[in-house]
């Protein structure tokens, strides 16, 4: 142990029983809070065996549930990816007045109820909404749509990557990409050979949280969905159809699905953060 | 190749960060832009290389007007203070950046492009280091490497931004002597910024003062020594 340790811990000073009960006590809130909720959730899943767990996942409509949140991450994740290096770009990279307006709107799906999100857009689309008539002479459905829910799903996953990249762009400044200039590489140039290596692992960190968003989300979407089964239903939607018409072991299997991305998630998370946290660390996570 | 800056100027906010300053730049010339920092010596070095826009006036390189050409067309090379380099690259490829962006015919081919790296890994006395990345390298070395990478495209001016400021006064001495060096057999015309009055004395055939966006004298250093054309140049250098 190092002599700054070392003086730490002596400055910090608790005996080793305080520890031991504080490291208990951590230890044990963590088992019942986190651990025993997913275990249960996999237990209930596979209470009645592997066979009912996969027939109950392969009824059309949870399978259409499945296929549904598929896409809507398929289409919310590269889309946000790609706006959110728009705007971490523009804020990071340039000086202009507004700008800490412009960043504290870029929170805004954080901190407003994902619920409230969904209300506004049935509000603009639905059929007595802003556009709800100009949409209907047109023939389009957005709200209780595949569209709708993809917008909501936008909407509550739009600041991941931006969060992400924005600290560590601006740890990283302007000289690279300037140099890159300098050297005769047009603006396209600079931001594939430069600027992307240098943020990819922060990037796919915020790749990786907006799409475990965009598979969970169940506030916003739950509003503009109408919850029609086998053709708006999501994931989280349909573990409460399920649940709600006491199918137990099928609402915990399609849970345990969603569970299992989580758990994957974590460990891409945590690897990504154990190999590159000298680049995250500048984001604060 | 000549460089003329005629009656620059640049605004910032309010501020006016450079306010009509013209010089006139020999072929061949080695010139310091010396002053305190705000003087606005870095602003007016950005501005000659494209990297920054004037609000008026007008910049030549060799009689050409090149004040609306964009920063890749100016054919210039230019070293940061803090070198830039691209961290996620080994020497060999951030040297041989500008080469490897080039379009279509123009482009050098690999061997060519590797014989160029090798070339200047030469010049700047770097020999075998190709397969390095920044981190790996000393501040020294590392400004030899932003030196080279900026020379990689053979450009007729060479702009330089506090290129020793980062450095130990034993590095900062052996790398004076090396970029006049290079400066002299490659046949460049080179401005380098400085804060550092000895260092602009021992390197340039040429200093422009600046103070607060204003030309106080431009002359050979031993001139402004003799005869300082104000009570700023005076202060300044003594």
């Amino acid at each position: 142990m190092s002599r700054a340790q070392h003086t730490a811990r002596a400055a910090v000073g608790e005996p080793g029983a305080v520890r031991l009960v504080l490291i208990l006590l951590a230890l044990g809130w963590l088992a019942l809070v986190i651990l025993l909720p997913l275990f249960a959730v996999f237990a209930q899943a596979f209470a009645r065996g592997w066979s009912t767990y996969r027939d109950t996942i392969a009824q059309p409509d949870t399978l259409a549930a499945i296929r549904l949140t598929l896409i809507v991450a398929a289409i919310a994740v590269p889309v946000n990816t790609v706006f959110g290096i728009v705007m971490a770009w523009t804020i990071a990279k340039h000086d202009f007045r507004g700008k800490d307006f412009f960043v504290s709107l870029i929170d805004l799906p954080f901190s407003v109820s994902p619920v409230v999100a969904g209300l506004c857009f049935v509000l603009l689309f639905g059929r007595n909404g802003w556009f709800g008539s100009w949409l209907s002479a047109h023939d389009i459905q957005v709200v209780f749509a595949v569209p709708g829910i993809v917008l909501a799903t936008l909407f509550v996953t739009f600041p991941f990557v931006a969060r992400e990249l924005i600290p560590l762009m601006t740890a990283q400044g302007r000289d690279e990409e300037e140099a890159a200039l300098t050297l005769g590489a047009n603006g396209w140039q600079t931001f594939w050979h430069v600027t992307l290596p240098n943020i990819r692992w922060g990037l796919l960190y915020g790749m990786l949280l907006t799409n475990a968003r965009a598979m969970g989300e169940f506030g916003a979407v739950s509003v503009i969905s109408g919850h029609i089964r086998g053709q708006t239903n999501t994931m989280p939607l349909q573990v409460e159809v399920l649940y709600n018409e006491y199918n137990f072991t099928g609402a915990f299997a399609v849970a345990s699905l969603l569970a299992g991305l989580a758990l994957v998630t974590l460990v891409v998370k945590t690897a990504l953060e154990w190999r590159h946290r000298e680049q995250l660390a500048g984001a604060g996570h | 190749m000549t460089i003329s800056i005629e009656n620059v100027s640049k605004t910032f906010d309010t501020q006016s960060a450079l306010n009509g300053v013209s010089l006139a730049i020999e072929d061949g010339a080695f010139v310091a832009l010396l002053g305190p920092s705000g003087s606005g010596k870095t602003t007016l070095l950005r501005i000659i290389a494209g990297l920054a826009a004037a609000d008026g006036g007008r910049i030549l390189f060799g009689g050409e007007d090149v004040t609306e050409r964009p920063v890749q067309k100016r054919g210039i090379g230019f070293v940061f203070q803090q070198y830039a380099l691209f961290r996620h690259m080994t020497v060999a490829q951030n040297i041989a950046f500008g080469l490897t962006v080039m379009k279509g015919k123009d482009k050098p081919d690999r061997a060519a492009r590797d014989r160029r790296v090798q070339e200047l890994l030469e010049l700047v006395r770097l020999p075998g280091l190709e397969k390095r990345f920044p981190a790996q390298l000393s501040g020294g070395q590392r400004q030899r490497v932003a030196l080279a990478r900026a020379l990689a495209r053979n450009p007729s001016i060479l702009l330089l931004d506090e290129p020793f400021g980062a450095l130990d006064a034993k590095v900062r001495k052996e790398l004076r002597i090396a970029l006049r060096e290079i400066h002299d057999r490659v046949g460049l015309t080179s401005i380098f910024v400085t804060h550092d009055r000895e260092e602009a004395f021992a390197l340039a055939d040429k200093v422009a003062i600046l103070n607060l966006g204003k030309i106080e004298q431009f002359a050979p250093p031993q001139e402004i020594e003799s005869a300082p054309a104000s009570d700023f140049v005076r202060d300044f250098v003594s």
